[in-house]
């Protein structure tokens, strides 16, 4: 048996790599089961800090282009992410944003609603928990009593996606991605390490097609709603019916499909983390577009009153925090990126 | 520093309906009326098909304001289109508020095909209001 077994192919070798992110990417990689087993005949891993003991030097040390495919999970929020980002590229034939906070900032991405110093503020001073009567925030460096020169990465005021930072060829939305569509990124990758194919640059693992496409609920032909309601607040919801024509705010309309429709088959709306359909440009100005047009509208067919400007003020105070519901994973990749913050608040980026 | 603002020039993206601000800006134009030339306009078949990405985009390439301009309610050539328009840019102007850009700087307003002279005054008030409130934060940027 062991004769017949002959030496397989040139493995591929792979990277996995964290940046801003809570991990989930990571443990989702494992959620695809005995199918990591296919990944480990075709691959050897090179890096991966949740799971394997390889330091940065061993990277540094291989020669450019050694690493045939690189999985980068997170958002680039500190030196360090970035200095990493540009070494595994350099080292990387293929560099793979994996997971809605490389490929769009995440969650992740939400900080940048604020800048460093209030994001310090926040974390080592206000929290209730926090006792820092002198404010000691984390520095680059400092010396030790013993004279030892300790450093730490530096935290950037606006945390960036990876194709902000590097070049990247292929995009695996999700938050975090699906077991089926990471099976779909491993048949690339075994395709590739069998044949050398790849897709063609710039290709996203997921549908083309948005969420709607995928959900099976029943829509009105005209959407039309009167009052926004949160999950919470509805004694039932409907498991038949479209969520937004039962008042929730669901972002399936201008969200990219491929996820299964996990979250609205199980009577939660979608939020929006596998991006925004192809084509579009604003994750969250098409969500706008498209929630605002059908507050309260009646009856197309007939001439319909636009409301007192108190009637439209009152349907539009519904929506509670417009720039963290309509951005909540795509801050960073939209097309302002961030808040501005005036510099008397606090250094501007 | 007052000086200054006196003599910036703000720079202003017009988007305006085919039906009717373009054409009120026409009039105003064919009657010779004066209007500060800050604004630059684009002309779209109807004020609901000006996408909020639009605004945003002009807003991140610098523009100090964006003026939309619409038929009046219930005299859209496409029936509907002025109420969308008004939710869209009402609650966009509460996200922009959010992004740090002050919300005076998006401004709708409907002027009929006949109303070349409110055209006229809309974009002289707007241009005032933009030189008050100085260059966008994301201007230069």
């Amino acid at each position: 048996m062991e004769e017949e077994k002959k030496e397989p192919k040139k493995k591929i070798k792979i990277a996995l790599y964290w940046a801003a992110t809570c991990g989930g990417c990571d443990v989702a990689t494992l959620d695809i089961e005995e199918k990591i087993l296919d990944v480990i005949n075709i691959a050897d891993i090179v890096l991966w800090p949740v799971a394997m003991d390889f330091k940065y030097e061993d990277v540094e040390k291989m020669e450019p282009k050694s690493i045939d495919v690189c999985l980068f999970n997170g958002a680039v929020r500190n030196s360090e992410h970035e200095e990493i980002a540009k070494m595994l590229r350099e080292k990387s034939k293929v560099m793979i944003a994996f997971g809605s906070c490389a490929c769009f900032g995440g969650i992740p991405g939400l900080g940048n609603v604020a800048n460093r110093e209030q994001i310090f503020k926040v974390a080592y001073k206000d929290t209730p928990s926090t006792v820092n009567p002198e404010f000691v925030t984390p520095q680059t460096e400092m010396m030790t009593n013993g004279g030892e020169k300790l450093t730490l990465p530096e935290f950037w005021n606006t945390v960036k996606t990876l194709d902000q930072t590097v070049d990247v060829d292929y995009y695996v939305p999700g938050c975090p991605p699906t077991v089926d569509r990471i099976n779909d990124a491993v048949g690339i990758l075994a395709k590739f390490a069998e044949t050398g194919e790849l897709p063609p640059k710039g290709a996203v693992v997921a549908f083309d097609k948005n969420l709607c496409d995928e959900c099976e609920r029943k829509r009105d032909e005209e959407k039309k709603i009167k009052r926004i309601y949160r999950p919470h607040e509805l004694k039932e919801i409907d498991p038949e019916k479209c969520l937004l024509d039962q008042g929730i705010l669901c972002m399936g309309l201008a969200t990219r499909g491929g996820c299964g429709a996990r979250c609205v088959n199980a009577n939660m709306p979608c939020r929006g983390c596998y991006g925004p359909s192809p084509e579009i440009k604003d994750h969250g100005a098409a969500v706008l577009s498209a929630i605002a047009s059908i507050l309260g509208v009646e009856d197309e067919a007939e001439m319909i009153d636009i409301g007192t400007p108190e009637e439209v003020e009152e349907l539009l105070n519904q929506v509670k925090d417009p720039l963290g519901t309509f951005y909540r994973f795509t801050l960073p990749s939209s097309m302002l990126k961030r808040v501005i913050i005036k510099p008397e608040k606090g250094g501007e980026t | 520093m007052a000086t200054e603002k006196e003599e910036f020039e703000p720079l202003i993206v017009g988007i305006t309906c085919n039906w009717c601000t373009y054409a009120a800006a026409d009039l105003a134009g064919t009657s010779r009326l004066k209007y500060p030339p800050n604004i630059r306009l684009i002309r779209v078949m109807c004020s609901s098909r000006i996408h909020p990405s639009f605004i945003l985009y002009s807003f991140a390439r610098g523009a100090d304001g964006v003026f939309i301009g619409g038929c009046h309610p219930k005299e859209c050539h496409y029936i509907s289109g002025p109420e969308k328009a008004l939710r869209r840019i009402e609650l966009l102007r509460r996200m922009i508020d959010q992004f740090g850009i002050e919300p005076e700087r998006l401004r709708l307003e409907w002027c009929s095909a006949a109303e070349g002279a409110k055209f006229a005054q809309e974009v002289t008030n707007f241009t005032h209001k933009l030189k008050e409130l100085g260059p966008s934060p994301l201007r230069g940027q």
